[in-house]
């Protein structure tokens, strides 16, 4: 009688344990798979500035500060690893390049500059994209932090070696300063 | 209710409304063949007319509602900013890209349809397209988005399928009885009214469920605050609203299709639009997000 209290507590912890577990790494790869998201905007902006920087020269060659700083800011991001530094790299490449098309206000003609006008809905739109990816990332690192900490998960998070994920975090203003008008 | 509860909620609902179509129609077909000699011919002929009819819905329905309403598909090349505000509210909700389409028209207005989220697709007018501005846009597809996010098409697209069909029956039945032919033997005639009699009496409850089933004015309330949600910028689909508000009315708008549309696409005017009115008033929606 005993040995079959004892069978039917272990089994029924065994079976909670798997489907905690299960349930931790379901939430784990939601996390992965919405930071690939965000990835893949970010190389995507990544890939469009220096088309934007060929576009620009041709019609104001005497910005030149503002143009190696989006350059600059392009290869800081590059050399960006962790999920902090790229979202400072991040940041700093919005910084830059609301001042570049601050500056192309001056120029009527390259304000009128069709592929011009393509990159600046392009960029403006991916711009969004990575807005929407970094809140779905996290709030899903939101819960998947949460779900490793409360108990009993957290007893299993530590067996397994479960961490807590970082925050994609940039300034709150962000959003609103890259608003490229069209 | 959690958007888990309300996705499987309206599954079982879109089932409903299959289930109930077919019973109606199956009924109908033994009403019919017992007037002309067979009721168990009628009512096997009218079950499969009803089974395939609801297969051909499954599978095509989203593309006929789509012509109906005169959307066409359009690329990225020709609107970028409405596909960047659809591909960027399909990776806040974590749901497949819905295809992006456009009705020629002057007014604001906007749907989506699909039988689920990986196949749907998001229709505006390019009057919308011409009047929102970026935040505003993102609004409105936020809450298309939403729609298909809960599964919503689903219902609203059985509702348009099988309300649609059972309303014109009813009409075709009704019609037929009251320019038929009075020349006919009286006796027969009798029996005719009698038995017309009859079929629109078990007619009219069917349509009252589908009808409960398919209408909710909350479904529009949520798919508002779940957009607001996405976006996290209420005021956004706020002031698109205000504009919508303002020239909603398509030009090719109907009864069957009209409660898929984000604002009322029918004449304020028409007895229609008012004794089923699908949408909760504008003015009311506009107030409770902005109070968010």
């Amino acid at each position: 009688m005993i040995g079959l209290i004892i069978g039917i507590t272990v089994g029924v912890i065994i079976l909670g344990g798997i489907f905690l577990y299960n349930s931790v790494i379901r939430l784990k790869n939601q996390v992965d798979n919405s930071w690939a998201q965000i990835d893949v905007q970010l190389k995507r902006r990544f890939d469009l500035i220096p088309n934007l920087i060929e576009t620009v020269k041709g019609y104001a060659k005497h910005e030149k500060e503002v143009l190696t700083n989006v350059t600059k800011a392009r290869t800081e991001f590059l050399s960006a690893k962790t999920i902090e530094d790229k979202a400072k790299a991040d940041n700093q490449l919005n910084e830059t390049l609301k001042s570049l098309f601050a500056v192309s206000e001056n120029y009527p003609d390259l304000k009128a500059n069709q592929n011009f006008l393509q990159l600046q809905e392009e960029l403006a739109g991916t711009e969004s994209k990575i807005a929407y990816a970094r809140q779905l990332y996290n709030d899903t690192v939101m819960e998947f932090n949460t779900k490793i900490e409360t108990f009993p998960n957290n007893f299993f998070a530590s067996m397994f070696k479960f961490t807590q994920r970082q925050l994609f975090e940039t300034d709150k203003e962000e959003r609103k300063n890259i608003k490229v008008q069209f | 209710m959690n958007i888990y509860d309300q996705v499987s909620w309206n599954k079982t609902k879109s089932y409903i409304i299959i289930f109930i179509f077919i019973i109606f129609i199956s009924s109908l077909g033994i009403f019919l063949g017992w007037l002309y000699g067979s009721y168990i011919l009628g009512f096997i002929v009218f079950t499969i007319a009803a089974v395939i009819y609801s297969i051909i819905a499954w599978i095509e329905g989203s593309n006929i509602i789509l012509k109906a309403t005169g959307a066409r598909e359009v690329t990225k090349a020709e609107y970028p900013h409405l596909f960047h505000a659809i591909e960027g509210l399909s990776i806040a909700a974590a749901i497949p890209i819905p295809k992006a389409y456009v009705i020629d028209d002057e007014s604001l207005n906007a749907f989506a349809t699909g039988k689920d989220p990986k196949n749907a697709s998001i229709t505006v007018t390019t009057g919308l397209l011409k009047k929102l501005n970026r935040q505003e846009l993102e609004g409105v597809v936020a809450h298309e988005m939403s729609h298909i996010k809960n599964y919503d098409i689903r219902i609203m697209l059985f509702s348009v399928v099988m309300i649609g069909m059972t309303i014109l029956l009813s009409h075709i039945i009704l019609r037929s009885f009251l320019f038929s032919d009075r020349d006919r033997e009286n006796n027969n005639f009798t029996i005719i009214i009698i038995v017309v009699g009859i079929i629109l009496a078990v007619l009219a409850p069917f349509i009252a469920e589908l009808m409960k089933l398919a209408i909710s004015r909350k479904r529009e309330y949520l798919a508002d605050a779940n957009g607001a949600l996405l976006t996290r910028n209420p005021e956004g689909l706020a002031s698109a609203l205000e504009k919508i508000s303002e020239k909603s009315e398509l030009k090719k708008a109907d009864k069957a299709t009209a409660h898929l549309f984000i604002a009322s696409p029918l004449k304020a005017k028409s007895f229609f639009s008012n004794l089923f009115s699908t949408h909760p008033p504008i003015d009311d929606r506009i107030k409770k997000l902005r109070s968010m």
